[in-house]
């Protein structure tokens, strides 16, 4: 054992120092992302193991293998998990964590302590959520509409409450963090205009996080303490107006939809100009849009609204305002298509999730709009055409955004080189899943089948058979990367500092980074994406 | 521009100050200070918005039952609601003495003026306490201990509601703060804070600040929109 020579590895943050301690205590940005990756994993397989159980119920149009309170707390505890455990933490918290700093030439986050502060509050957030889930569970809907999760269920209302306010904190620290770091930690040179687009996308993201957040705080500590002291602000029997808890929460909960895909529009923007070697096609307009889709977003809530009752003047201007937004989506589709025309396009692991990703975002956002017209949202909504919509962005968009970073920052993350096989097929797999999972979802809603009913009739029953066939698929494509991931931290290929040849200051630091990222303070004096320069001497001759 | 100072901050007569508060990874003193106070002020803005779901519920509701606020307004305790309002603008007061003591390197008088900030607080929670107490023996607890005599007595309980949500998520603000000041006015003693180093004192400031604005809101909406002259 001790003959074998190992070669001697530069320090990194990775093998500066070992033991539980040294990542419980760490205030290293990259260490915390890791820790972030670690529990958010944890979590996906538990929204997923939930998710698959729906599925499996769903098979057969008789509610067979669960009964109704189960089937809704599975679908409930689903919806929990993913969005607040998972989705929104995914890329910023451990994407944006690791990055943001090396991106900008930073040393670390301005706040490193609250940055792992923020991870106990999502841990503390996450065990009251595991004790929900232990107990028996909760079935109020992800949404926690009154006065069902106040008046009439007996499960565990106030602890899942709990547990997304904590969580919920974690969030808001996260985006603080970032917003601070983005103004203030900037290396010298790196000026707005030269930011990565990613870095664009996370500050976006902040600011919903921060102007939003709190707002879901506050109506959920409403919601508890109504179920433990009776007052009654969400209390028809007094006076109090349900809808006033569904525009509170879809004040924090719509705009959330753009915590989840803004920053994987963000890690798409890296990804589609380093594998077609371009700069990406109108950066002004693409880091405007990112900011406009985030303020834009505050502004549509009541669309969720539009049967609940909202007077049918509102409801006119907030569909409006919701075509408002595909606007700047669909710039940003534009200009990844524009960026890829006439490139040199190769189709790596990150970018086959990248190129799903646009034509999967392209399909939700699509979807988006028939729901953001009144008549057809007045068919279609509480079906599975809602379901299947935002499972286009969420997971279409969000997870396969998340898993494209990943791969690509692999290198960067663990200082190896996942294979590249298995890479490729995990994402056609999953591309194939996802597409067969949620596709007959769009049918059985304009169909008419509603959500969140654990038996339907049997008319629906072979879309239903398909969806769960796909289920199944997906979820092998997302066991293999996990797998291949954690092999290749030990039997990878050694990846250099820069093995996409790809521009941004990331790349320009060893793989792993050391603890404090730079040697020294690095000076920018180039654009983003400055992908000509980079290509120019050793492979464009020099024509014109 | 502070950030034209920043990128600066390179240069070697900044870099050589090397105050041992400043942190390893920022390069100057003053992009740690710019940094820690945005930070102050991006936390208040979530602070806003958290207060702001419940100010928003308030404004609905004052629409919707006018008559019914202006019944619950009245059974406000207007004397010890303007005494209140009158000690924590003096404990704002002291909090921004203290933070001048600070950058003027007054060790004492920074200790002193945070503690009488302290002692204001205090008072505050105990006059809130004596209206609670009040208000639930007097059976002004929706739901838990409710029985109102008069008119509109759903929709009072409605305000009730809100009084007590807002005022108690007002006063737990004002426990945190009592703790933040407690530990600053420690760290002040051991002269931990100068002219050089003092954002942590400014930063608790901000908040104190803030906690009393929410007040200064909170003060005309409950106690006054009901109040009659004599």
């Amino acid at each position: 054992m001790a003959t074998v020579a190992v070669p001697i590895e530069r320090e990194n943050y990775l093998n500066k120092e070992y033991g539980v301690a040294s990542w419980l205590f760490t205030t290293d940005h990259k260490r915390i992302a890791l820790l972030y990756l670690l529990s958010i994993t944890f979590f996906f397989f538990i929204g997923g193991f939930f998710a698959l159980l729906i599925r499996l119920e769903l098979l057969t149009p008789a509610g067979d293998l669960v009964q109704a309170d189960t089937y809704n707390k599975l679908f409930t505890m689903h919806g929990q998990v993913m969005v607040f455990f998972f989705l929104i933490p995914a890329v910023p918290a451990v994407l944006g964590n690791f990055l943001i700093p090396l991106m900008i030439g930073a040393k670390d986050l301005a706040f490193p302590r609250i940055n792992l502060l923020s991870w106990y509050l999502y841990i503390i957030g996450g065990l009251f959520m595991m004790y929900t889930i232990v107990n028996g569970g909760v079935d109020t809907g992800w949404t926690f509409y009154t006065p069902l999760s106040t008046q009439f269920l007996d499960t565990h209302v106030v602890a899942a409450a709990l547990a997304i306010f904590i969580a919920g904190f974690s969030s808001i620290l996260t985006g603080l963090n970032f917003i601070v770091t983005i103004h203030r930690m900037r290396a010298p040179g790196m000026t707005w205009s030269r930011l990565p687009l990613f870095v664009w996308a996370n500050y976006a993201t902040a600011i919903i996080q921060v102007l939003g957040t709190p707002v879901l705080a506050i109506t959920l500590m409403l919601v508890a303490l109504e179920r433990i002291f009776r007052l009654g602000i969400f209390n028809p029997q007094m006076g109090g107006d349900p809808l006033l808890f569904q525009h509170l929460f879809w004040f924090y909960s719509h705009p959330a939809v753009y915590i989840m895909i803004l920053p994987g529009m963000g890690v798409v923007s890296e990804i589609v100009t380093c594998f077609t070697r371009k700069r990406i096609f109108g950066y002004r307009f693409m880091a405007v849009a990112l900011i406009a889709i985030a303020v834009l977003g505050f502004l549509v809530w009541a669309h969720h609204m539009f049967i609940a009752g909202i007077s049918l003047y509102s409801a006119l201007a907030f569909s409006l305002l919701s075509y408002f937004v595909a606007v700047p989506s669909a710039i940003k589709v534009f200009n990844w298509t524009a960026t890829m025309y006439k490139g040199s396009v190769s189709f790596d692991t990150p970018m086959l999730y990248a190129l799903g990703f646009i034509g999967l975002f392209t399909m939700g956002g699509l979807t988006g709009l028939f729901l953001a017209a009144l008549g057809i949202d007045v068919h279609v909504t509480d079906t599975y055409f809602v379901i299947a919509h935002f499972h286009y962005i969420m997971v279409g968009g969000m997870v396969i955004a998340y898993l494209a970073g990943i791969h690509f920052w692999w290198p960067k993350i663990s200082g190896r080189m996942y294979p590249e096989f298995w890479g490729k097929l995990a994402a056609m797999i999953i591309f194939v899943g996802f597409n067969l999972t949620f596709f007959p979802q769009f049918v059985l809603g304009y169909m008419g089948m509603p959500r969140r009913y654990w038996q339907y009739s049997p008319e629906f029953q072979v879309l239903n058979v398909l969806s769960t066939a796909g289920a199944t698929i997906l979820a092998v494509g997302y066991v293999l990367p996990m797998v291949y991931l954690l092999w290749s931290m030990r039997y990878g290929k050694l990846a250099d500092a820069n093995p996409w040849d790809a521009a941004g200051l990331e790349w320009t630091t060893s793989s792993p980074p050391t603890t404090f990222n730079f040697d020294e303070t690095p000076v920018v004096t180039w654009e983003a994406y400055n992908y000509d320069e980079l290509d120019a001497p050793k492979e464009v001759p020099l024509e014109r | 521009m502070r950030l034209r100072r920043f990128l600066l901050s390179d240069s070697p007569t900044v870099v050589a100050t090397h105050n041992p508060d400043l942190q390893h990874h920022f390069s100057s003193m003053e992009q740690q200070q710019d940094a820690s106070m945005l930070g102050m002020w991006v936390f208040l803005i979530t602070e806003i918005m958290f207060f702001g779901g419940m100010f928003f519920g308030y404004m609905v509701y004052r629409f919707y039952y006018y008559a019914a606020w202006l019944e619950g307004s009245q059974h406000m305790d207007f004397w010890w609601g303007t005494i209140n309002t009158v000690v924590l603008l003096c404990s704002s007061l002291t909090m921004v003495l203290a933070v001048r003591s600070t950058q003027l390197n007054r060790r004492k008088s920074t200790v002193v003026f945070l503690l009488v900030t302290i002692l204001f607080g205090l008072a505050f929670l105990g006059i809130k306490a004596i209206e609670y107490h009040g208000h639930w023996t007097e059976h002004q607890f929706p739901g838990l201990n409710w029985s109102w005599p008069g008119p509109y007595s759903s929709q009072v309980a409605l305000f009730f509601s809100f009084y007590w949500a807002m005022t108690g998520f007002h006063a737990l603000h004002m426990v945190i703060g009592i703790g933040l000041v407690l530990f600053i006015a420690y760290h002040a003693w051991k002269g931990k804070y100068s002219a050089l180093y003092f954002n942590p004192v400014e930063n608790v400031g901000l908040y104190w600040h803030f906690v009393d604005i929410v007040w200064i809101y909170l003060y005309p909406l409950l106690y006054l929109i009901g109040h009659k002259k004599g």
